[in-house]
């Protein structure tokens, strides 16, 4: 039998070690505080301003078009005018420039004869952020002369037009998937130190030798982070919508059931650490290997699009992975939780399987 | 029901590797008692209790505590026994009343829980500590802290793991007349120790020795057991004398006291005294007598009784 006075004095006492530990009880708030204004403010993701060279054979009002409406995107500043592709080569080595507009002397007939490329951008392709950044330059629509009769605007090869944030403000992206992100660091290593920290300061071995059982304790554990959850979600959402001018377009009620389901596999996996790990500092470490690969695949730095296969299927595992979806879902295009089922599941499986797994790890002996 | 042996260990025994902690102890505990194990550090005393508690399967043998097997699920058992672990292991950043309160959540004590904590911080005199902080409590009001979680439940059976080894002469002594109050309730106690004066009220005792029990019985059985094995030699000149013995392999230990030497023979000899009279030839003394041996006489002997044999 299950005793629920014994899954609320765990709980209860998780509170008072919280309420006593200033640290931790510090880290509740000044986590989500300095990593959203860090990420908001300091990692400006939007490239702007990237210095470039540029060579015009053509040197007729389309080309000069072009140019301006490359400068007007403020994505580069023409800084050099080079007389050769050779010489907007060597500026790239030396790093002088990082990108050079390279626009041939038939660039109007090719425009009219619609023959791609009409023009070149050389890129320093060794910054993969630069590189994607001067993707949307390739987008920019050229206009014919005039006195071509072409009565529709000629458009790049392929076309990059923002849809949802149509600003290109990185700050409403970044934001809402900080969630995410931060709940990850939290929420795992909150529980993955809790049972540790029991072991480490020797309360393990007296309350092992109590009736209560595996699932209770595991169950106890997680209850007061749920609430530190909420209140980190509060912190973040309410950061965000003041400083960085996210719109919540989706429910907010949507938003807090999908952060519920993902609080509840961070805390999970965060148990499941905890019944690994040997010591704090092992516990720490676990946390941190299991924070980078979410980190990195879960389309939080990179686009999930652009990854390998396999990546991608491992991404698939992760909660932060389905949660990023979800947030983005909500907050930015104003889905409902109900469109977002099928990343809504994932979530709950995680949450049961990593509940099977803890207690069954967690042996109530020494050895 | 009274009588029956609250404990029975039969050939128990715990490996943590190569090492054997625990070496096919057998041994029966009697209810309502204080049951000593005396030992030395790393003698198994711990490794032991663990296993009586459920806490650590047994490599081999088996024991019944309060008649349940201890190799199956020990979890009806968890509410009937209390244990105090060596190193204290309440929550130091709670207050005496939190954590009793939690342990008597987790022992789901109910309704009477409130009144039952009110006892307990009565019993062992906690009033003026209440609100404290356990990391800011003395040794001894830490102990007494332990020894009221462990007992909040009303348990049959305390295991106590060196309950006193880091609290003032004072404290032991008050600490042991708690322990004398409970067992007149009717609650048996394993109490392990290495303090002599300790083992000494235990009603019965166990010495172990690396893992092996070297012997068990009452203190006054265990030392009659001893009595003429201990011989003491008065000489003007301890010196030789304790040179001399400590040359022969059946001369397993030799205290000075002043002018005095305790020896202890080993089992081998029908009559030590006259043993001992016939190692000193050549060297002066004044008498050769068996005398009562103290408790720490007989740890002694049971503690080198092993080592000699191997
Ligand atoms: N978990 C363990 N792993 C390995 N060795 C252990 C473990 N626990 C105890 N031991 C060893 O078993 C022996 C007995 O230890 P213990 O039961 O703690 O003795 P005592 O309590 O009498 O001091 C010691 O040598 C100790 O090092
Ligand atoms: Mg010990």
């Amino acid at each position: 039998m299950i005793s629920f006075r014994r899954i609320f004095a765990v709980a209860g006492k998780e509170l008072i070690h919280l309420r006593r530990d200033r640290v931790t009880g510090g880290l509740v708030l000044g986590i989500p505080l300095i990593l959203t204004l860090l990420f908001g403010y300091a990692i400006n993701q939007d490239i702007r301003h990237l210095q470039a060279g540029w060579v015009d054979m053509a040197e007729t009002q389309a080309s000069r078009g072009l140019l301006q409406d490359a400068m007007a995107s403020q994505v580069v500043d023409l800084v050099r005018r080079a007389g050769s592709t050779a010489e907007l080569e060597m500026l790239l080595r030396r790093g002088e420039i990082s990108v050079g507009i390279y626009i041939p002397a038939d660039f109007e007939r090719r425009i009219a004869r619609q023959e791609f490329p009409y023009a070149q951008l050389l890129v320093d392709g060794s910054d993969p952020v630069v590189l994607s950044a001067v993707r949307g330059l390739q987008s920019l629509p050229v206009t014919p002369p005039r006195d071509l009769n072409v009565n529709h605007v000629i458009r790049a090869s392929f076309e990059l037009r923002p849809f949802y944030n149509p600003e290109r403000r990185s700050a409403v992206f970044i934001v809402p998937g900080l969630t995410g992100v931060i709940l990850t660091l939290t929420m795992v290593l909150f529980t993955a130190t809790a049972i540790v920290r029991e072991r480490d300061q020797g309360n393990l071995e007296l309350l092992i030798a109590t009736p209560i059982q595996s699932l209770e304790l595991m169950t106890g554990k997680i209850l007061p982070y749920i609430v530190i959850g909420y209140v980190q979600v509060g912190v973040i959402l309410a950061l965000g919508v003041w400083l960085f001018d996210v719109p919540v377009r989706g429910s907010l009620i949507d938003f807090l059931m999908a952060a519920l389901f993902f609080v509840i596999s961070a805390l999970s996996l965060g148990l499941v650490i905890s019944t690994l790990a040997a010591s704090q500092f092992q516990a720490f470490q676990l946390t941190f290997i299991s924070f980078l690969p979410q980190m990195l695949l879960s389309g939080y730095m990179f686009p999930f699009e652009g990854m390998p296969r396999a990546a991608q299927y491992l991404a698939e595992l992760f909660p932060l992975t389905h949660f990023l979806r979800i947030v983005r879902g909500i907050i930015l295009r104003g889905a409902e939780l109900s469109e977002l089922q099928a990343d809504v599941w994932p979530l709950a499986v995680f949450f049961a399987v990593m509940m099977v797994i803890a207690p069954l790890r967690f042996r109530k002996r020494l050895d | 029901m009274a009588g029956d042996p609250v404990i029975i260990a039969s050939d128990l025994t715990r490996r943590f590797g190569q090492l054997v902690a625990v070496d096919h102890l057998n041994l029966t505990v009697p209810a309502g008692r204080i049951y000593g194990f005396l030992g030395p550090n790393g003698s198994g005393k711990s490794t032991a209790i663990r296993m009586l508690c459920g806490l650590l399967r047994p490599s081999e043998g088996n024991a019944t505590v309060l008649g349940t097997d201890i190799r199956g699920s020990t979890a009806a058992l968890r509410h009937r026994i209390g244990y105090m672990t060596q190193r204290f292991s309440l929550y130091g950043d709670l207050t005496v009343v939190e954590n009793l309160r939690f342990f008597a959540s987790v022992y789901d004590l109910g309704r009477s829980s409130a009144e039952r904590i009110e006892q307990q911080i009565e019993r062992f005199s906690l009033q003026q500590q209440k609100n404290q902080l356990a990391d800011t409590m003395s040794g001894g009001q830490r102990q007494r802290l332990a020894l009221a979680t462990a007992s909040l439940h009303k348990p049959e059976l305390l295991f106590l793991d060196e309950p006193t080894s880091a609290v003032d002469p004072e404290s032991r002594r008050e600490f042991w007349e708690f322990l004398f109050e409970m067992a007149d309730d009717g609650v048996t106690i394993l109490v392990s120790t290495h303090f002599m004066d300790e083992a000494e009220r235990c009603h019965r005792l166990a010495i172990l020795n690396h893992g092996v029990l070297v012997a068990d019985g009452t203190p006054d059985r265990l030392k009659e057991e001893m009595a003429a094995r201990v011989i003491e030699v008065r000489s003007p000149d301890p010196g030789g004398v304790r040179r001399q013995l400590l040359g022969a392999e059946t001369v397993l230990d030799c205290t000075q006291l002043g002018t005095r030497l305790h020896v202890m023979i080993d089992g081998s000899q029908g009559d030590p005294a006259a043993y001992v009279n016939g190692l000193l030839k050549g060297v002066r003394y004044s008498s050769i007598t068996a005398i009562e041996p103290s408790l720490e006489d007989v740890f002694v002997m049971a503690t080198h009784h092993v080592g000699g044999d191997r």
